[in-house]
């Protein structure tokens, strides 16, 4: 019982959250909003027993991305509201909606009864949810320990890289 | 008892279609960046759901390394966003348009 | 002795290549002299493969020597081969004898042009194109020596380049030889699709079976070649201007050797004419009617050289009649005796514009029988024999056509006993005027001393016919003397051949004297067979005939020597612009043919190429553009919209994937 109510609050959240981005007419607020998706989603996580990846989603989700955002924000000074009635494109929102609800309902109608059709714990158990750390753990550095150490690198070439866009490219002060 | 899979992925999808809609729709490009967002949430999700379902760790591996890439995404994104709209204010998607042929 | 036949050609080829290589070293006369000996040596050796063949008998004269394959393709298979018979070796007699004269005199001629040995080298390469064309085995090998012949004419008359009349005449031969060599390439293709072969042999022998249709079609397309080779109507109206080129060559190849390849031609097919009697006939008039055309525009003509052309056309129609009218051993007896007489007349007139220091308007000349006694004595032999004044040769060969030509049609004989009345005429005129007669050259202002003649290119245009220049290139200039003028003889190296020629043509006849048992036309039967006419007349019949010949001839120069000698009858009276202008035949083909072909040129390159080939390539790229331009608009820029196509696409995967599964 409490399984349903869990789900269906935080199910509603997740959609008001994901509305409210598409809807806002201030960036701040779609920020917010979309803090308020990944909350539930997060929470999506922990009814299914994947504690670790919920805290995770809520500190670099929710506590660095949304951040970021926010910075930009602020240094874009893009406060202004946008006028969502006016579209310049053409035709551009009447194909967009239709074309999301098309694939909505081209996957609905795919899966119909079937949803999954896979292999079972090719890549080890789940367990019974109370080692989940463990588990995870044990899975990344061994399975998939290549991709980690990539992973890794790549967030050295992000830092990197994003130090660089921004960087002014003024003229070099040499000596006189 | 537990809430069947298949309402998680059908909401998965639906937030994935709210995220793609937004995109195409909205032309403040951070807006349209959190659009993305909601994207890889909702994929996140359904790899989650797939985890459970078919009681595999794989599957909540996957989740990981995309929280991770989506962190480097939006950290260079946001690089170039300001790189490029640092000097107008109140610049859209649209205003960025040197690929007309 | 027969296997030597490959050098008869191969001799004068020799020569060509070692003129070609080293004639400018040789000089001037080594040069000619090296020529001349490469056609004697010719000459020589056709005597002997000419004996070889006579020590056979009858039908067993048949001798064919191959050197090596030149076409192999598929079911085409044409040789490098000689076919020796009575009908070639009698060509490549007279050829190489003829040729071998002129050449000697050539080199008399020539002496002190700059261009001196490529003369011999052209002149040699005539010879062997056209040894090819009378002693090959089939009919491609011909149209090889036909083709080159053509060739080393235009070369040849044209070899005073630097004059625009003498270039304009070599291109005006090789065009209207050109419409001729049409006719022989489609008669060609039509044989082989016929018979399957194109050697003579076989395919003589099948085609004289063929259907009338089929042998007709064939025996007028190679007509058509034989008449541009041979200048008949329509096609003559190359061989006067070609009167432009060096005397040798007027006599060599526009008098003896290459006008004469047509009526060999037709005579070499007799049995396709045999098996379309309707295209004899037609060849017979058209034959006639040529002589008729020719022999009036020559009773008007003052250039010495132009009547001696247009008798050459109108001697060509006689042989034509002959061809039509299956009288084929006369057509050859005539082409030999006439290759005998007008050879001497060509270069007897050389002799006389040599004498003359470049003088070729007969009215300026008159009274040279003094001053010029060899070349008077061989021109008036000459003469005779052409106006058919027995026992010249060209009497017995002139009857025997016009005997068959009664046989045949009497409306055929009327015509050319007619003709036979011009030839005498104009020829007597020609005569009277040259060597007879008060001194013209005496009295006339003499347009220019031979230095000023260096100095000017262009000579002031001789009064009427058409246009004839003074030759101011021609060598013969350089003996010009200052002061008081005087014709003089030529030198031995050039009155030789003359007397020799005279020679032959006084006695020619005895090649086939009627009541001499006819040798010439019984060593050729084997090559006629059936096709020849057998005249049905009476010994009485055929005097009468000879009787009538005989006396037109008479009274054709007596008439003339009433207008010319005894100036009966003013010459301006007999002499209307229309003859001298040819009939205007000329002005006509231009206005009809060139006028229209270059208008039609000029609009096809103006209107046609500019707008419709170069506007479709032109449109091809104007579509492209225009469609790049169109689809340019999906390239908005617009990052979102570029977003929207990928959804699109997503959804149409999907919906694909959907229907897939239902």
């Amino acid at each position: 019982m409490i399984d349903w109510a869990v789900f269906a609050v935080a199910a509603i959240a997740t959609l008001a959250g994901a509305l409210g981005v598409v809807l806002s007419t201030h960036p701040v607020h779609a920020a917010l909003m979309l803090v308020m998706t990944l909350f539930a989603v997060a929470v999506l996580f922990v009814a299914q027993n994947a504690h670790f990846l919920a805290a995770v989603q809520v500190i670099v989700y929710a506590g660095a991305i949304v951040v970021l955002f926010l910075f930009v924000i602020m240094l874009l000074g893009v406060d202004k509201s946008e006028d969502l009635a006016a579209e310049r494109l053409k035709g551009q929102r009447p194909v967009a909606i239709v074309a999301g609800l098309c694939v909505l309902s081209a996957v609905l109608l795919l899966a119909r009864s079937d949803w999954v059709s896979g292999a079972r714990s090719t890549a080890g158990s789940l367990g019974d949810g109370t080692d989940n750390v463990q588990l995870l753990a044990r899975s990344l550095f061994t399975r998939y320990l290549l991709a980690f150490e990539i992973t890794s690198v790549l967030l050295v070439i992000a830092v990197v890289g994003a130090v660089v866009l921004v960087r002014r490219s003024g003229p070099m002060e040499l000596d006189q | 008892m537990k809430v069947p899979g298949a309402w998680y992925l059908a909401l998965a999808a639906a937030l994935f279609c709210i995220g793609a809609v937004g995109l195409l729709v909205r032309r403040n490009v951070l807006v349209m960046f959190m659009c993305v967002e909601l994207m890889l949430n909702a994929v996140n999700l359904t790899f989650v759901t797939f985890a459970r379902m078919l009681d595999d760790i794989g599957g909540q591996t996957a989740v990981f390394f995309v929280l991770v890439v989506a962190a480097a995404e939006v950290v260079v994104g946001l690089g170039i966003i300001v790189s490029i709209f640092r000097r107008r204010a109140g610049a859209t998607a649209d205003d960025i348009s040197f690929l007309k042929g | 002795m027969l296997e030597a036949v490959w050098l008869i050609p191969a001799l004068p080829l020799t020569g060509f290549l070692v003129l070609l290589v080293a004639g400018k070293r040789l000089g001037d006369p080594r040069a000619g002299f090296l020529a001349t000996a490469m056609m004697g040596a010719a000459f020589l050796t056709a005597v002997i493969v000419f004996f070889g063949l006579m020590g056979r008998e009858g039908e067993e004269r048949v001798f064919t020597q191959t050197l090596f394959t030149w076409i192999n393709s598929g079911s085409f298979h044409v040789d490098v081969a000689f076919l020796v018979d009575p009908l070639s070796i009698t060509m490549a007699l007279f050829v190489t004898g003829v040729g071998t004269l002129i050449h000697l005199y050539a080199v008399g001629y020539m002496h002190g042009d700059e261009k001196f040995p490529k003369f011999f080298v052209y002149l040699n390469l005539f010879a062997f194109s056209m040894l090819m064309l009378v002693m090959s085995n089939n009919f491609l090998l011909t149209f090889l020596g036909w083709e080159g012949v053509g060739a080393c004419s235009y070369f040849l008359i044209s070899f005073w380049f630097d004059r625009p009349t003498a270039a304009s005449a070599g291109k005006k031969a090789f065009i209207t030889n050109r419409i001729g060599d049409f006719g022989f390439m489609v008669a060609m293709f039509l044989i082989f699709g016929t018979v399957g072969t194109l050697d003579y042999v076989p395919a003589l022998a099948a085609l004289g079976n063929a259907p009338e249709y089929t042998a007709s079609a064939i025996g007028l397309l190679l007509f058509l070649g034989a008449a541009g080779k041979s200048a008949q109507l329509p096609l003559y109206v190359w061989l006067p201007d070609a009167m432009e080129g060096p005397t040798p060559v007027s006599a060599l190849i526009h008098a003896a050797t290459m006008v004469t390849a047509g009526v060999f031609l037709m005579v070499r097919i007799n049995p396709v004419l045999g098996a379309a009697p309707e295209v004899a006939t037609f060849i017979a008039w058209v034959g006639v009617l040529t002589a008729l055309f020719a022999a009036t525009i020559a009773c008007a003509q003052d250039d010495i050289k132009k009547v001696l052309a247009y008798s050459t056309i109108s001697q060509l129609g006689y042989m034509f009649l002959a061809v039509g009218s299956g009288a084929y051993a006369a057509a050859i007896f005539h082409m030999v005796t006439h290759a005998f007489f007008k050879a001497l007349l060509f270069l007897g007139a050389g002799s006389v514009i040599h004498g003359m220091h470049d003088e070729q308007d007969m009215k300026r000349m008159g009274g040279l029988r003094k001053w010029m006694p060899v070349t008077s004595a061989t021109f008036i032999v000459g003469w005779l024999a052409i106006a058919g004044v027995p026992p010249f040769s060209g009497f017995w060969s002139k009857d025997d056509i016009l005997l068959n030509a009664f046989d045949k049609s009497p409306a055929l004989w009327a015509v050319g006993l007619l003709t036979a009345l011009l030839t005498a005429y104009y020829m007597t005129r020609q005569v009277i005027l040259v060597f007879y007669g008060p001194e013209k050259w005496k009295t006339a202002a003499r347009p220019e001393t031979p230095a000023e003649a260096h100095a000017e290119p262009e000579h002031e245009p001789v009064a009427a016919g058409a246009h004839s220049d003074g030759g101011s290139h021609d060598p013969a200039a350089a003996h010009g003397a200052h002061g008081d003028f005087k014709p003089h003889e030529s030198p031995r190296i050039m009155t030789i051949p003359l007397v020799i020629l005279a020679v032959l043509a006084a006695l020619g006849g005895l090649l086939n004297l009627p009541f001499g048992g006819t040798p010439l036309e019984h060593w050729l039967e084997p090559v006629f067979g059936h096709n020849l006419r057998q005249v049905a007349s009476s010994g009485g019949a055929k005097l009468v005939l000879a009787t009538l010949a005989f006396v037109t001839a008479v009274l054709g120069g007596m008439v003339a020597a009433t207008i010319y000698r005894r100036h009966r009858i003013a010459e301006e009276k007999v002499e209307p612009r229309i003859l001298q202008r040819a009939w205007l035949v000329d002005e006509l083909y231009q206005k009809t043919i060139a006028h229209p072909g270059r208008a039609l040129s000029q609009w096809l390159a103006s209107v046609f190429d500019a707008k419709v080939i170069d506007g479709a390539v032109n449109g091809v790229a104007s579509l492209v553009r225009a469609g790049g331009s169109r689809l340019r608009v999906v390239q908005s820029g617009f990052v979102r919209s570029y977003a929207l196509a990928v959804a699109v696409g997503a959804v149409a995967i999907l919906a694909f994937a959907l229907v897939r599964s239902l």
